[in-house]
């Protein structure tokens, strides 16, 4: 199988962006696009399809499958992690890639996503005190323990912009552990951040609700924290 | 202030940096991804720990001959005295931390994992590394917020600052922009295991590439036992990688069977009644190769869970699989898969004594970077157990070492860099790779291993690239360990030394790099004492 590997490159944030397009064969029917990258770049030197010599393609890359979020960028116009995004599954033997654009991009398809960490240390996402989980909400707690912090779910989000107050699902799921677990002191002051930077900024377009990577259940992690930030932690031992 | 330096934040730097902060002293923990990237997050089946929880009256003392026998009697004694003994309430703690294990009331569940009879593995399905990365980052957050812990999330270590046999520092640079930043203070490790030697072979993350272990080596720190490599018997080829199918499929029922003159034949349940398809890893991967040479036998190894249960399917390995359809795509329920054994762990690394400090003064070491616990072969749920457990040691030593230090002023001119991100090759060339693939298999022999150095040691004359070289060299110190070590143990099988040869060969082997060479010696593995003798006094009664 041959395919055309389109990538949107930049230098750095200060240059401007261009394309750029590689061939790549394969007879790997399960091959993805973080294979395609992978291969791109042992190629000594790489050239594109008009022979011309390029540098090594910049992208971030840790665990080749689906666990850790490091390979998060938008492949035809859908953001995903690149070691899922099946080439023959894509549509045609067209690949265009590009970085997610709600970060700042540092080089080619590698971007900050420094924001996503910073705001859950702004709203606090920790237990103060040791607060052990129980069989009760186990699943919850759980699901809500598996975000691989990629940034897929703020690429398609509408309320979503770097620099604004709305955190985003990528900032819920985590809290959504946390608040399920908390009471007293702690649970109150989570609750008031929760509200102000992810219950209010939430437009419920639900975009991101089949978007995330590690089929982490966002509906239902967000139903369930909303209910506690407004009534349900009335009820709790 | 002194400051401890952490290098990795997967489980072992999370561990060590929480221990420091909870007590009171600052670290830095640098790391070329934030945590969430960390091989750590692809750990699956589980924790050890002898919780009995299950009603079958296990003991720390049964944990500690699981682990010493699975790893042939290679390990510390009194080391794994001290993990065993301490597993209990570092799980504890983890569920403290509100970490999302499944739990039966507020104790965990355990299921069985190989080579131990009782039920000790504390899991969350089979994603148990994120579940317990997730408790410990959300607890290192804290710290980070109040200043404890400072975070250099995109930096990777440049070099080791040695001086006159002491770590003095590190010289860190900020993969963004080249920025190249020395720190003063001491150094613990937690840098994981040497993907970068065996590229597509390894079950584990690209960034894992061994670099730092190759500067430790480089620049004196003594490395223990590298000979032995953990193949896991049960992994599957993905574009670029081998993927893990988690013990825990057979914990829970899964058979091994190879087709034999037609009719499956579940091979390790004939050969070993007593542990099955739960036999250690070695033991398992090296049946797999061998059955596939038997008379009657197929080329293909298959892993069976079609009998298992829909709710151990529901409850336990839902995760395992989605994979396996979604990768495979193949449903494990409906039908058997083909496995073959792949590279999943390295039981060799930096060597460190019972409190995880390497013969560099200033130096500490945990996790799979460091060769502690496990000895010939590791039984599975004991990685992450002693990577949380390890991080805490080094740490709580690093302490005691170093908060009355007195230490030079920290210098903190920044080498600025071209200010592009810096990009470096994930492995060794692919005729390295090779190299090492043939001669590093499960079977080993003096011929292959003798051949493979010259053809290592040409390679190396040849290369030019300082990261590079240092990797071929870490590829030439395996090699020499592989080579002096001559008897069949654990992991380490020889094809011209098939025999254990305890009198020669319980010892440590010791890979240091000395004048321009690389020397391979045996050291004498430290004797039991305490509680860890009492058990072994207790096994001779039980003889006699």
């Amino acid at each position: 199988m041959k395919y055309l590997i389109e990538i949107k490159r930049r230098r750095s944030e200060k240059d401007e962006p261009y394309f750029q397009t590689f061939e790549y064969e394969t007879e790997l029917e399960s091959a993805t696009a973080a294979a395609a990258l992978a291969e791109l770049n042992r190629r000594k030197p790489l050239r594109d399809i008009n022979g011309a010599e390029c540098e090594r393609i910049v992208w971030e890359c840790s665990c080749m499958q689906k666990k850790c979020g490091a390979c998060a960028m938008v492949i035809n116009g859908r953001p995903q992690l690149a070691c899922a995004a099946v080439l023959n599954e894509q549509k045609g033997s067209k690949i265009k890639i590009e970085p997610l654009s709600k970060f700042p991009v540092i080089a080619d398809l590698y971007v900050d996503r420094s924001i996503m960490f910073e705001a859950l240390r702004q709203i606090g996402a920790w237990l103060d005190e040791e607060k052990r989980a129980g069989d009760k909400n186990n699943e919850l707690l759980y699901e809500a323990s598996r975000c691989l912090q990629c940034g897929c779910c703020l690429e398609v989000c509408p309320n979503f912009y770097s620099g604004g107050d709305f955190s985003g699902m990528a900032a819920l799921v985590p809290v959504s552990r946390l608040l399920e677990e908390l009471d007293g002191k702690q649970s109150r002051s989570l609750r008031k951040q929760y509200g102000k930077h992810i219950y209010n900024g939430c437009g419920k377009s639900l975009a991101c609700r089949n978007i995330c990577p590690a089929g982490i259940d966002i509906e239902k992690l967000m139903v369930n924290s909303n209910s506690v930030m407004l009534w349900k932690h009335l009820f709790k031992k | 202030m002194n400051r401890i330096n952490i290098i990795g934040s997967g489980l072992a730097g999370l561990s060590a940096a929480l221990t420091l902060a909870e007590n009171g002293m600052s670290c830095r923990l640098i790391s070329p991804m934030p945590s969430e990237r960390a091989q750590s997050v692809m750990a699956e089946g589980g924790i050890n720990a002898a919780l009995d929880t299950m009603g079958e009256n296990d003991s720390a003392e049964q944990h500690f001959e699981d682990t010493m026998k699975g790893g042939v009697f290679l390990a510390d004694p009194n080391a794994v005295w001290g993990l065993c003994s301490d597993a209990p309430a570092i799980v504890n703690r983890l569920c403290d931390l509100g970490a999302a294990l499944r739990m039966q009331g507020s104790s965990p569940v355990l299921r069985n994992f190989g080579g131990q009879k009782k039920k000790r593995t504390a899991y969350a399905k089979s994603s148990t590394g994120k579940i317990l990365m997730t408790a410990l980052i959300d607890a290192v957050r804290k710290y980070e917020v109040s200043g404890l812990v400072e975070r250099y999330a995109n930096h990777r270590l440049e070099e080791l600052i040695i001086e006159s046999s002491q770590c003095r520092g590190v010289k860190i640079k900020n993969i963004r922009n080249g920025d190249i930043i020395p720190l003063t203070g001491a150094v613990l490790l937690a840098v994981g295991g040497m993907n970068s030697l065996f590229p597509g072979l390894t079950t584990g993350t690209v960034i894992n590439t061994g670099d730092v272990t190759a500067e430790a080596f480089f620049k004196g720190a003594e490395l223990y036992n590298l000979e032995f490599i953990q193949y896991h018997p049960t992994t599957v080829s993905v574009p670029e990688k081998r993927c893990l199918i988690s013990e825990a499929a057979r914990g829970e029922g899964g058979r091994l069977f190879v087709m034999r003159n037609g009719e499956p034949w579940y091979f390790m349940e004939d050969k070993y009644p007593e542990y099955g398809n739960l036999s250690p890893r070695d033991v398992v991967s090296r049946e797999i190769e061998l059955v596939k040479k038997e008379s009657g036998c197929g080329n293909s190894v298959y892993l069976d869970m079609t009998k298992l249960d829909s709710n151990v399917w529901k409850n336990k390995l839902s995760d395992l699989r989605d994979e396996c359809i979604e990768l495979l795509g193949k449903d494990p329920a409906a039908e058997p898969i083909e496995v073959s054994p792949g590279i999943h762990y390295f039981m060799g690394g930096i060597g460190v004594d019972e409190k995880h400090r390497t013969n560099i003064k200033g130096l500490y070491a945990a996790g799979e970077c460091a060769c502690q616990y496990h000895g010939a072969n590791r039984l599975g749920g004991n990685s992450m157990l002693g990577a949380v457990y390890g991080g805490r040691i080094a740490a709580l030593t690093a302490m005691e070492e170093n908060r009355q230090e007195q230490q030079p002023e920290e210098k903190t001119d920044i080498i600025k860099g071209d200010g592009c991100p810096v990009m470096t090759e994930s492995s060794i060339s692919a005729e390295a790779a090779g190299i090492l693939k043939d001669s590093l298999g499960i079977f080993r022999s003096e011929e292959k291993l003798t051949k493979a150095l010259a053809e290592l040691s040409a390679l190396y004359e040849n290369e030019s690239d300082p990261v590079m070289k240092k990797r071929l060299l870490l590829g030439r110190a395996v090699l020499l360990s592989a080579s002096e070590r001559r008897e069949s143990r654990g992991a380490h099988t020889r094809t011209d030394y098939p025999d254990r040869n305890d009198r020669e060969f319980r010892k440590t082997t010791v890979a240091l790099y000395k004048d321009g060479n690389v020397v391979v010696s045996m050291r004498d593995i430290p004797v039991k004492r305490g509680q860890a003798d009492e058990i072994s006094d207790r096994d001779k009664e039980k003889k006699v």
